[in-house]
C-alpha cells in the first residue's frame, strides 16, 4: 500500500530539523470524498486535516529515525498538539517544517509547522502547528518483541529520502 | 532558593494540563493520573519532558518510572514485585505512597501510585539536588 503523504524532503540537518514538500492534487481520490457535492452545497475539495498530521508525522518520523541512523523503530505515539487555521485546496504545496524538541532512548518530542504555498503567487501562509511524541518501541514495549527487521523505515521512505538526494543507509531485513 | 511546594504545584499543573488535556480544577495534589486524569502509559514519557522544559531539570528515562526494577526478573516474579522488588522501589520513590501497590504488588498496577503529590515531591527532590 502506499501511504506516503509527502512528496519529497528539501532539508535534512540530523537531530534538529527536517523540511518536507506536498502537493496536494485533484488526482488524489480522498479529496473528491471529502467533501463531495450534497444538496444544494457544491463539492469543496480540501486535504483532510488527519492526513496533513500524517504528512508532518512522516516528516518529523524521519527526522527522529535519521537522528539515530534509522536503527530505531520509531511509532508515532502521541499527537501533542494539532492546530488549523487554513485548509489546503487542490493546487496547493504544503510545506512541513519540523523540529526536533528533545530526543533520548526512550523516543523524541517534535514542533512542527504546517504552510500553504499558494500557486498563484508562490506566497506563504501559515496553516498548521502539529507538535508530536515518537516512540522508540523496542525500548518501551518490554516484555513484547517485535520483528528483528525495521517495519517502520520501509523501502517506500527510503526511496523517498533517495530520491530527494539524500543518503539511505542499508539496513537489515 | 528552593522552589516552594505552592510554586512547584503551579507549574507541574501547567504541565499536567498541556500533556493529558485535563482542565486546571481537576489536577488536584491527590488526583491520580492514570485513574483520575486519564494518562495512558506514553504520557509518563510526555510528562518527563515537560517537567524537564519547565523546571530546566534532567530526568532520566528510569527516573520517575521505574521500568528497570519492573522488568528485572530479579524483582519480578509471575507478574508480582518481590520483596527485593518492593525495597528497590522504596528507594526509587521514597515519596510515593506504596501501601495500596503493597497489597496487590501487581506489576501492570504500578502507574497507580502516581498522584499529583508524587510528581510535585519528586520534582521538588530533583530540584534541590541540582
Amino acid at each position: 500500500m502506499r501511504w506516503i503523504w509527502i512528496d519529497r524532503i528539501l532539508e535534512l540537518e540530523k537531530g534538529e530539523r527536517c523540511v518536507s514538500v506536498k502537493n496536494v492534487s485533484l488526482a488524489e481520490d480522498v479529496l473528491h470524498d471529502h467533501f463531495p457535492a450534497e444538496g444544494d452545497r457544491p463539492a469543496t475539495p480540501v486535504m483532510p486535516n488527519p492526513l496533513i498530521i500524517e504528512g508532518m508525522a512522516q516528516t518529523a518520523g524521519i527526522m527522529v529515525g535519521h537522528a539515530r541512523d534509522f536503527a530505531e523503530k520509531v511509532i508515532l505515539a502521541k499527537i501533542g498538539k494539532a492546530a488549523f487555521t487554513a485548509a489546503a485546496r487542490p493546487g496547493d504545496q504544503l510545506r512541513f517544517t519540523a523540529e526536533m524538541e528533545r530526543i533520548d532512548e526512550s523516543g523524541a518530542s517534535t514542533v512542527g509547522v504546517v504552510e500553504r504555498v499558494d500557486p498563484a503567487d508562490g506566497s506563504k501562509h501559515p496553516l498548521a502547528t502539529i507538535d508530536l511524541m515518537f516512540s522508540h518501541i523496542d525500548r518501551n514495549m518490554s516484555g513484547l518483541s517485535f520483528p528483528e527487521h525495521n517495519f517502520v523505515f520501509t523501502d517506500q521512505f527510503m526511496d523517498l529520502l533517495r530520491e530527494s538526494g539524500f543518503e539511505t543507509p542499508c539496513l537489515d531485513g | 532558593m528552593a522552589a516552594t511546594q505552592e510554586e512547584v504545584f503551579g507549574k507541574v499543573q501547567e504541565v499536567l494540563e498541556d500533556a493529558l488535556g485535563v482542565d486546571n480544577d481537576e489536577v488536584t495534589m491527590e488526583a491520580k493520573l492514570s485513574d483520575d486524569l486519564g494518562a495512558e502509559s506514553i504520557d509518563y514519557l510526555d510528562i518527563a519532558f515537560r517537567l524537564e522544559k519547565a523546571f530546566d531539570i534532567k530526568i532520566e528515562q528510569t527516573e520517575l518510572m521505574p521500568e528497570d526494577v519492573l522488568n528485572n526478573g530479579e524483582y519480578v516474579q509471575d507478574g508480582k514485585v518481590t520483596d527485593a522488588g518492593m525495597d528497590a522501589l522504596r528507594q526509587r520513590l521514597p515519596f510515593a505512597d506504596l501501601s495500596d501497590f503493597d497489597g496487590s504488588r501487581d506489576v501492570n498496577a504500578f502507574r497507580d501510585v502516581f498522584t499529583v503529590e508524587v510528581l510535585v515531591k519528586f520534582v521538588q527532590a530533583k530540584l534541590e539536588a541540582a
